[in-house]
């Protein structure tokens, strides 16, 4: 059957200057449009506005926040970029971490989607992300995620949690990438805006490096991968004159799914092909297909290269022969990539294609223009100049006012949160602390996440970073952490950034690698709230600031606007990334001890810091007074000892001090592999001049807890010494405790003993008994 | 030796089978789904992963693809006393070979629903087969397990006579993770050649990427690793 369906050209909008076009549905202001038909010296075809109005929305156009986060690349110095093999501007950073290999890494936002379809929203953040990675390429090599959803016994959280859980899985397993960390973190104030960022590493050799770029006149632009559909298109259907009435004239699927849904099989063919496809050399340049599809494809590649392309959107590949022109440049399928193909190479790129099972369609081919045209059965529907679709987007500089009731907020110190003082009072809130949603057992979550695929992870969860082994011969390998914490920013968004940035750098060092780069999600609430504005401001000013003072930049990253309900915004929640590199991922240091007898050492010092903390909160629902100080360069001296010691054999185990304190720390390090302590407080009490609640449960920075064989303790001293780093000997590791028939303990001496299997109960019984009740 | 590692669309942990067969000294060779010889090799291994995207059941349209006519013909029936090609199937490459009807039985979907990754206690209850000769009879030991649709299930008769005939390579100890019958974690046909397993033995060959403790409660599991030498013996003893 002939599709007859009058479509708007070029030509037409020229004869038809006065048409009425719904740009106000489609997302785009009075001025963004007028600014359109300036560009374009008429009033755009229906295809166009469709593109503008994506490519110029928040998502894809970051006009609310490039002027803040150009501050990045301001800030980031010769000597910062001496390891960027590429930095912000691609798909992702590329890190060389030597011998001629290079990672490449970045984390991403999956949020409204995952809060719409749990299961999908997730699955496909993930599926984005692995792209991203793949479109530089490089061979993804693992995944983590960080969620936030809301209060863990709360009914929508049982709908949301689980299913962004089985979509991250599912998706990540399929596709044969081991998950090696991340986050999980509870809180009312994420209800209905989860944040679901996931991150992606791929490693490569130098020369492996591919751009989004389409460059040579003449060389052909292929669409692969999966067949195009409705997904996605979302407000797009107003061009089309849709309504969500289901009537019998009707030609095709009456509704069209917000949420895409994802196939990890395609994808991992999609892999596998693009990596053939790279090994053979028969690809020029290579984007992948996210947000907004083919429109960001061709005029990201087309800006990016030399200018020109010409495409014939009737050859792509659908799913659905009911789809509009408009509808398939704004089609979010999954699993599509777009490669610049020179003609010579062509026949060999089907030729693996082929083997794969994977479709390919030519659509057109870089020429010399300087415009992107798009053509449909002949004629012209497209004809823009790419840099204005891809690039030159609307640029935003909100208004920011630092919200007036911060400062109530910073005024409400924990203070004077009764605390109890005595063992027995210790103890029992001790086991509260490690049963409560934020600091108990995530293996509910984890266990559902392949974390051995590829036969190449050296440490995952529970440790504080995932180390993943790049390089088989040689040992070669990396770290990632990934951490944030909106209390922090909620308080202090400038410093929240930081203590960010510190916790992950700090996770890496603790693991044993040495820091080298940075990715980072920024999720905030609406960019239109001068509050909000404010937070992002400072928390990029905090960031860019941090990545200077330790020397590392910042590679690539994300941000997610509109996590907000009404009128509450979720917390100021930047998460960082940091990536690190070992020598030798057989050295990795994991985060418990299991030699009865070592020394247990505490690094850093412990002040009265509780604002903001998981004990404020868990114990009291309190949220105020200022989070606890960093001093970036007390994080880099203490992450020196910790890769040192590391790399030297002088440490068996390093566990940073966060969340929950000294006593979270303590009690994770012996659950970790089972084995208990006997700890004393009274040193560091005394030298920092705190209670012991404070010194149990403070989240002061820079501090660690390691286990030093008793053969290597002069030297370990001796080196936090030249470094000037506050360390005392709190413990002894300790197998045979003073429990029944020696079962392990954690002995805090002269304030209680609590038997691991007690303590196991308590961490581990939480998550399960309320999500699988 | 020569170990043929088969990948199909989806297949995940091919590349690991392959570096388990190195490490155990073996010649790995990689074969392809769509090419219908084995090119002589002395053992094939269906890997882990999801051939096919799992679409339709788990390895059903991998059975039909052409190696596996090839594997099909060259191992034998289930029952058949003399000895075929040794094949082995780890989690999906199990699934093939119930799919197959090189095994009995069939992999359902585990009574948690959810996907589980675990270090699972076994006990290798069969060692006379080719992939588990290396074994001490009742020998425990600790390998990943990790899947979603790991339920081993078939009907009595079938239960008894893998029981009774002493075909159960594996069992689940400590925990069962995936509701499997009778805790059966791996079973083999009757001449010992064919073994399908649902957890992985080759995530557990190197002692820093594998479980965390062996079944002895030392430091870094390569108990695993015996699936993959064992096989270089049977063929030098047949």
């Amino acid at each position: 059957m002939e599709r007859v369906r009058s479509v708007d050209t070029v030509g037409d909008a020229a004869r038809t200057p006065d048409l009425p076009q719904p740009y106000g549905e489609l997302g785009l202001a009075d001025d963004e449009y007028a600014r359109i038909r300036h560009i374009l010296g008429r009033r755009p075809t229906s295809s166009e506005l469709a593109m503008y109005s994506v490519m110029w929305s928040e998502h894809c156009s970051y006009k609310s926040s490039k002027v803040h986060l150009r501050r990045f690349g301001a800030t980031t110095t010769e000597a910062m970029r001496r390891h960027l093999l590429v930095g912000i501007g691609e798909n992702a950073g590329v890190v060389d971490i030597g011998s001629g290999w290079a990672v490449t890494f970045k984390i991403e936002s999956h949020n409204h989607p995952s809060f719409v379809e749990p299961y999908q929203g997730a699955a496909t953040g993930v599926g984005g992300i692995v792209r991203d990675i793949l479109a530089m390429g490089a061979r993804p090599i693992a995944v983590m995620d960080s969620l936030r959803f809301g209060d863990l016994r709360h009914l929508d959280t049982r709908r949301v949690l689980p299913g962004v859980v089985a979509g991250v899985g599912g998706y990540g397993n399929c596709l044969g990438l081991p998950n090696i960390g991340g986050e999980v973190v509870l809180d009312p104030v994420y209800q209905g805006n989860p944040l679901v960022n996931a991150l992606c590493v791929g490693a490569m050799k130098h020369d492996e490096i591919h751009l989004a770029a389409a460059r040579g006149e003449g060389n052909l632009v292929v669409l692969f991968g999966a067949r195009t559909g409705g997904d996605g298109i979302g407000g797009v259907s107003v061009l089309a004159s849709e309504t969500f009435d289901a009537s019998p004239d009707r030609e095709g699927p009456a509704k069209r799914p917000s949420v895409q849904v994802g196939d990890p099989f395609a994808e991992k063919v999609l892999i596998e092909c693009c990596l053939e496809l790279f090994a053979a050399n028969v690809v020029d340049g290579i984007q992948d297909l996210g947000g907004a599809g083919l429109s960001c494809a061709t005029s990201e590649l087309a800006s990016n290269g030399d200018g020109g392309m010409v495409i014939h959107l009737d050859r792509v590949p659908l799913r659905d022969p009911s789809l509009r022109p408009e509808e398939i440049l704004m089609s979010e399928s999954q699993e599509r990539m777009m490669a610049i193909v020179r003609p010579d190479d062509l026949e060999s790129f089907l030729q693996i294609t082929t083997r794969w099972d994977v479709e390919a369609a030519v659509l057109g081919e870089v020429t010399s223009s300087g415009r992107l045209e798009v053509l449909w059965h002949g004629e012209t529907i497209v004809d823009v100049p790419p840099r204005t679709v891809a690039h030159e987007g609307p640029v935003y500089s909100r208004p920011l006012r630092r919200p007036a009731r911060l400062d109530r907020l910073r005024a409400r110190t924990p203070d004077r949160l009764p605390r109890p003082s005595t063992g027995e009072g210790l103890r029992a809130l001790l086991l509260r602390m490690v049963a409560s949603p934020n600091l108990c057992s995530r293996a509910w979550v984890t266990d559902q996440y392949d974390r051995y695929v590829r036969g190449n992870t050296a440490l995952a969860m529970p440790d504080d970073a995932g180390v993943v082994r790049v390089d088989e011969e040689t040992g070669l390998g990396v770290a990632l952490a990934l951490d944030g914490n909106g209390r922090y920013g909620a308080l202090d968004p400038y410093q929240g950034a930081r203590l960010a940035l510190a916790e992950a750098y700090r996770n890496v060092a603790a693991a044993g690698a040495r820091p080298l780069a940075v990715t980072d999600c920024l999720n905030f609430g609406s960019p239109q709230d001068p509050g909000v504005m404010w937070q992002f401001a400072q928390a990029v000013e905090g960031l860019a600031d941090g990545c200077v003072e330790l020397g590392i930049p910042v590679t690539g990253g994300n941000v997610s606007f509109y996590n907000q309900t009404g009128d509450v915004a979720v917390h100021p929640t930047p998460v960082v990334g940091v990536l690190g590199v070992l020598d030798d991922v057989g050295r990795r240091t994991p985060s418990g001890w299991r030699t009865p007898g070592q020394a247990i050492y505490l690094l850093g010092a412990t002040r009265e810091e509780l604002g903001g903390s998981e004990w404020a909160f868990a114990e009291h629902g309190h949220l105020g007074g200022v989070p606890p100080v960093v001093h970036l360069a007390d994080e880099q001296r203490l992450a020196d000892i910790l890769v040192n010691s590391s790399r030297d054999g002088l440490v068996d185990a390093a566990h940073d001090l966060c969340e929950g304190g000294l006593a979270q720390a303590l009690v994770e390090a012996c659950l970790r592999y089972g084995v208990g302590a006997r700890v004393w407080l009274d040193e560091v009490c005394e030298r920092d001049g705190v209670s012991p609640f404070a010194a149990l449960f403070a989240e002061s920075t820079a501090r660690a807890v390691v286990a030093v064989p008793r053969s290597e303790e002069v030297r370990f001293t001796d080196m936090c010494a030249a470094r000037g780093i506050p360390f005392a000997r709190i413990g002894v590791v300790d197998d045979g405790g003073s429990g029944a028939d020696g079962e392990p303990v954690l002995d805090v001496q002269g304030l209680f003993t609590v038997s691991l299997a007690e303590l196991r109960s308590a961490f581990e019984a939480t998550l399960p008994a309320v999500l699988d009740a | 030796m020569r170990i043929g590692i088969v990948t199909f669309p989806g297949s995940l942990d091919d590349v690991d089978a392959v570096r388990a067969v190195r490490i155990a000294g073996g010649e790995p060779l990689r074969l392809w789904h769509g090419d219908e010889s084995v090119h002589g090799v002395d053992a094939v291994i269906l890997p882990g992963g999801f051939s096919y995207g799992d679409y339709l059941r788990c390895g059903a349209i991998a059975r039909f693809s052409p190696i596996m006519a090839e594997i099909i013909r060259l191992a034998g029936p289930p029952d058949a006393a003399s000895p075929g090609l040794p094949v082995l199937g780890i989690c999906n490459g199990f699934q093939v070979l119930c799919e197959s009807h090189l095994l009995p039985g069939a992999l359902v979907r585990n009574d948690s629903r959810t996907f589980v990754c675990r270090d699972q206690r076994l006990r290798i209850e069969r060692t006379d087969t080719v992939w588990t000769n290396g074994y001490a009879p009742d020998e425990e030991i600790v390998v990943p397990l990790k899947n979603g649709e790991g339920g081993f299930v078939a009907d009595r008769a079938t239960l008894d006579r893998l029981d009774g005939e002493g075909r159960v390579v594996a069992r689940y100890l400590e925990l069962n993770p995936n509701g499997s019958y009778r805790d059966i974690a791996g079973v083999s046909n009757a001449a010992g050649t064919v073994v399908g397993l649902m957890p992985h033995p080759e995530h557990a060959v190197e002692p820093l990427f594998g479980p965390d403790h062996d079944a002895q409660g030392r430091s870094g599991s390569t108990d695993g690793l015996r699936f993959f030498t064992s096989v270089l013996q049977g063929a030098l003893s047949v």
